[in-house]
Formats: structure tokens, sequence, C-alpha cells
């Protein structure tokens, strides 16, 4: 089994702080890094192809390479740690930093480095409070240890990083909800361009990243882009943390090579609980398209995911079984989407609620005829013409779910109740 | 907890004014400190009323107005009274796939209230809140700040008896520091 992202994630006692982390050569690719030119990792992480796994699958090499030249810019700069995870079905990086908070910590003052910023700041979400300490301690580990802080390892560059908590909303997570949220604003997304690299966090440059893609940073530093692009089973390089919940015998977290299988994954969570078939599976969290069992063998990355017209979203995967009714599934969907709207276009705030009605109408038996058509031409509507891609997000489950669920639909308002009740 | 206020027009105690000067002194601009001032409040209020939202706003150089639309904004702040103890049971899609609903009515039943209320003792606010991250271990709930996981009826029943017979843990719900 590969284990790059996993490799120190044990229960031994003590293997999360930064003793055990240096024993595995942890820290040394700062060490490299700090004596390269911060372009020439850009170009290393460039050359990785490796794309960012909040779910949008944007190159991080891109990301970087575009932030504002130093020369001439405002400071300070800043990164920014997407650590919010409150998509449904997700709980990746929380494996990810609960085992090994150093690999982020490193992976951030890399990103800092390449991107010649002066402070990071980790965005976390508030239900994370044991994650919260454990960061907390692993950061002043690295000043301890002038890893981080002032005159980093001798190369007269400074940073340091804080962490902060959100209050909980799912728009804290959009990367402009973010830079307001740790404003103290509202978590509303901003316009762009500007786009943060060039006027983020209060004005200045600013990189968002998710956590898993910079605790990648340390590894394709260390070992380099060739290598990191050859871990990928199909198109797309690295490994993956995919994560597998719903009535599997063990839901979880595994590290696989980038492209693996729904198959693979099913089979590692131990199949489904007894009494439960596979149905359908959502197999990046709530934001992507519902697949079926004819399609468990599509490698799980992005291209191959989009060839499918698919997505791999946070690559965590959510499986619907064949007592679940998908009615009222998608109910629970469109209620999440609905609530967490923060109500700047009206789409998004109009279409979501009219949406769940809907759905929760035909759930309790009251549909009717040509309600399904006006789901799908109301959720038609209610992605593109948006500022922010939740709407988007809420529409691609609820669409493809009526599709693929359309003869419960029918038998729901057909016999004007859920034959599942 | 140092009762008298911080200031003669001012309900906030001495306590959290200095707790939220504290945040400040942290804090690149004022504003940028407000979630953490009024979790402050709310770590020792339980939540967050005018009055003290209005204190919170003149010790940030915000105005009420705008305060109140960040912590309206956000789930976990509370501008409504809460009880002594606060059960936020996720009703997201993995936990509902394993039972999420019947957790919600054990709950229900236990406490002999709806979800959005609080028990006519004041000790417990039962309300519904969004993923939790906790998925691989659904049904999730949070109960003062701790996740409980993998829930049955017998871990319910345990958890409530529990925080009925242990104070609340400011550690737990608030700040690390
Ligand atoms: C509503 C919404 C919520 C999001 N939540 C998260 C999140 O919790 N974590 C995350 O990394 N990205 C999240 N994203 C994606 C971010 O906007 C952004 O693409 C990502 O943080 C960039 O990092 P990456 O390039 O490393 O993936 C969210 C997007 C939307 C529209
Ligand atoms: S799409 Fe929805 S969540 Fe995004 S900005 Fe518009 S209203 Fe807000
Ligand atoms: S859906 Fe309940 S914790 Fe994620």
């Amino acid at each position: 089994m590969i284990r790059v992202l996993t490799r120190n994630i044990s229960r031994a006692p003590g293997a999360v702080w930064i003793d055990a982390y240096e024993a595995n050569g942890g820290y040394d690719a700062l060490k490299k890094a700090v004596s390269m030119a911060p372009d020439d990792v850009i170009k290393i992480v460039k050359d990785s192809r490796l794309r960012g796994r909040g779910g949008a699958g944007f190159p991080t090499g891109l990301k970087w390479s575009s932030v504002l030249p130093l020369e001439g810019s405002a400071r300070p700069r800043y990164i920014a740690c997407n650590f919010d995870e409150m998509e449904p079905g997700t709980f990746k990086d929380r494996f990810l930093v609960d085992g090994d908070p150093h690999q982020l910590v490193e992976g951030m003052i890399i990103a800092g480095w390449s991107c010649r910023a002066d402070m990071g700041y980790i965005f976390i979400r508030d239900e994370y409070k044991i994650t919260r300490q454990i960061l907390k301690r692993a950061i002043a580990e690295a000043e301890n240890k002038g890893l981080l802080g002032e005159n980093i390892l001798d190369s007269g560059w400074s940073y340091r990083i804080f962490v902060h908590a959100s209050a909980g909303r799912y728009m804290a997570g959009e990367e402009t909800g973010l830079i307001n949220a740790l404003e103290g604003r509202p978590a509303m997304p901003r316009s762009k361009p500007p786009y943060p690299g060039t006027s983020g966090l209060w004005g200045k440059p600013t990189v968002v990243n998710n956590v898993e893609t910079l605790s990648c940073i340390p590894h394709i530093v260390q070992h380099g882009a060739e290598w990191f692009a050859s871990l990928g089973k199909a198109k797309d390089a690295g490994t993956k943390i995919y994560g597998i919940s719903g009535n599997v015998s063990r839901p979880g977290c595994w590290e696989l090579p980038m492209g693996s299988t729904l198959h693979e994954l099913l089979d590692l969570a131990g199949g489904m609980r007894d009494g439960f078939k596979f149905r359908a599976a959502l197999p990046g969290g709530a934001s992507t398209m519902f697949m079926d069992a004819l399609q468990l063998d599509i490698p799980l990355d992005y291209d191959a995911l989009k060839d499918a017209a698919l997505m791999l979203g946070t690559g965590t995967a959510i499986i619907v079984d064949d007592r679940a009714c998908p009615v009222g599934l998608l109910a629970n969907l469109a209620m999440f989407y609905a609530r967490e709207s923060c109500g700047w276009c009206t789409p998004c705030r109009e279409g979501l609620p009219w949406v769940e009605k809907l759905l929760r109408a035909i759930d309790d038996g009251d549909g009717r005829a040509g309600d399904i058509e006006l789901l799908l031409d109301l959720i038609k509507n209610i992605g593109p013409n948006t500022y922010c891609a939740l709407a988007a997000g809420a529409s691609f489950p609820i669409e493809s779910g009526i599709k693929m669920f359309k003869s419960d639909f029918e038998e729901h308002i057909a016999q004007g109740k859920c034959p599942y009740r | 907890m140092t009762k008298g206020a911080c200031r003669r027009d001012f309900m906030l105690t001495v306590e959290e004014c200095a707790e939220i000067k504290e945040e400040l002194i942290h804090s690149p601009t004022p504003r940028a400190a407000c979630v953490d001032a009024l979790k402050v409040v709310q770590r020792h209020r339980g939540w967050i009323d005018d009055e003290a939202l209005g204190d919170v706003a003149e010790l940030l150089g915000m105005s009420s107005a705008e305060l109140d639309g960040v912590a309206t904004f956000y789930n976990l702040i509370f501008r409504q009274p809460v009880g002594e103890h606060v059960i936020l049971v996720c009703d997201s899609i993995s936990c509902w796939l394993v039972g999420s609903e019947s957790v919600l009515s054990a709950l229900e039943r236990r406490l002999g209230i709806k979800a959005g209320e609080t028990t006519a003792d004041g000790k417990f606010t039962l309300l519904l809140t969004v993923c939790l991250g906790h998925c691989d271990i659904a049904p999730v709930m949070m109960l003062d700040g701790e996740i409980i996981g993998n829930l049955t009826q017998e871990k319910i029943d345990d958890a409530l008896k529990r925080a009925l017979s242990s104070p609340v843990d400011a550690e737990n719900v608030g700040e690390d520091e």
C-alpha cells in the first residue's frame, strides 16, 4: 500500500509531534526549499501537476505563479489554508492533520517561501477543537526549532502562522468567503477579478489552498515533480486521500494512488453493511454528480471523471444504499444548500428553498404530475447564473439525482406516498 | 468569575473585557477579532443579547448593526437564549443515511422538546446543524463542544447523564488558551 501523505500516521505515542516528524525526514523539504529560489520551487510544484484538493482541482503551481510579483507588491502577503471542511460527507483534512500536523505546517511554510508571503492563516472550522489544539502545539514546536518565525533557517526570511477558528458557515470555505471571514465579515463571496493573488486578505496578495493540497508540498519538493506525477494511476498526479461514508462496514479514509476506483475503495471499507446493497454514490462530497453501480471502475481523478460527466470534488464518497429513499435523500441535500446559501444571488436564494419544498412535497406524497419537469427546469437555472460555486454545487447532485432516480420520483407521485416508509 | 462590570456603562464583566482585549492584541485589525470576541461573551453567558452585543461593538469600534450582521451570519453564534447544555445534531447527508432522524427523535423523546427548543428547566437546548465533519462516525452530535459519534440510544442516554452530572467544560466550549 502506498503511503505518502499518511506515512507518519500511526497510533504510536508521540507520532504527531516534531521529534517523530523530523526523525522520519520531516522539514528536510523545507531546508531544501529555502536553499532554492522561490520561483524554482514553484516550477517543481507546476511540473508535479498537483491540482487543488479542495474541490475545484485548480493547478496549484499555476495559482502560485500568478501571485503578484514581490517587487512593488503591497505587504504583508498571505497564505491562507482552507481548513473549513464543511462539505457534507467530507472529513479527510481532519484525518490528515490529526495524524500529521507538521506535514501541513511544513507545506504552509514552503508555500510561504515560494509565494514570498509574510504570514499564514489556518482557517479551521470551530467544531475541530482537538485538531486546533494539535495544530497550535505543532506550530509552537516549529517556532521553537527556528523553522518558523524570525529569520527561518538563517534565510533572512520571516514568516508566522496563525490559527483562526470559524463560527460555522459553509460559505466560509469558499475562497473569497474565507477571506471575508478572516477579516471578521460575513462570509459572502467577492467578485473576481481581482483574484486573491492580486488582492486578497486586506487587499494584499493572498493564496488560498486546501489542507491536503498543502500537505502534498513537502513530498513534491523532497522527491521531485516526476516522482509525484508518476504516483497517479491514470492521468492525474499524486496520491489522494479518499474517504467513504454511508452504510458501509468500515467508513473512513484511505490514501490511494490518484485514479483509484470506487470499487477498490468499497473493498477497503469492507463492502456494504449487512442488509444493505450498493445503489449509487456521490464520489466527492455532496456537491458532485451521482454515479451508479456500472460506473464503479471509472478512475476517480479529475480528468477521467470529467470525461464521464462526473466530478472528483473532495474525493470523499457518500454511498447510497438500496434502503434509502432517493427523494428524501435529495430533499436532505437541497435543505443543506438552501440553509447555507448566503442569499446574495436571487436564483440561489429563492430557487433552492423552492426546490427543497418541491422535493419534500413529493417525499410526503403530495407530488403532482409535472413536478419532475418543473424541478429540472428550476435546477437548470440555479447553477449558471450565480456569484459563487455553491449554487452549481447544489445543482450537480440534485439534477443528476432526479435523472438517475426518476422511477422513484414517478412512483412517489403515482402512489401519493413514499414507498420506502 | 469577576462579577463587576468592566465599565460603568457596560454590562460586560472585567473578565470578559480582559479576554476580548487579549484577542485584540493578536488581531491585525479589531474587526478581525469580532468573532473571537463574540465567542468570549458566549462562553461566559451562553448566548449574546443586544446589550452585550452593543458593548462588544463599542470595544471593537464597530456599529452594533455591523457586528450583528456578522453574529447572525454564523451558525455557532447564538443570538437567542440557550440552555445550560447545547446539543447540535447533524442532519446532513451521511448522518441521514445511517439514521440521524432516529437520533433526533430519541433526543426529542428523552428531553421532551422539539429541535430548536430548550427544556423548561433550562438545562438543554436541542438544535440541528449541518455536517460536523465526522461522517466516518455517523450519526454524530456535538454536546457542549464535544463530538460524539456512532450514536445509539445508550450512547445518547450516557451523554445526557454525563452532561447533567458535570458542569460545562468552558475549556472545551471556548478558546483553548
Ligand atoms: C460553498 C463552497 C465551500 C467550499 N469549502 C471549501 C472547504 O471547506 N475547503 C476547501 O479547501 N475548499 C473549499 N471550497 C473550494 C474553495 O473555494 C477553493 O477552491 C479551495 O480552497 C482552493 O484550494 P485548492 O486549490 O488547494 O483546492 C469551497 C467552495 C465553495 C463554493
Ligand atoms: S450562489 Fe448562493 S451562496 Fe453563492 S453568492 Fe450566490 S447566493 Fe451566495
Ligand atoms: S454528515 Fe453528519 S457529520 Fe458529516
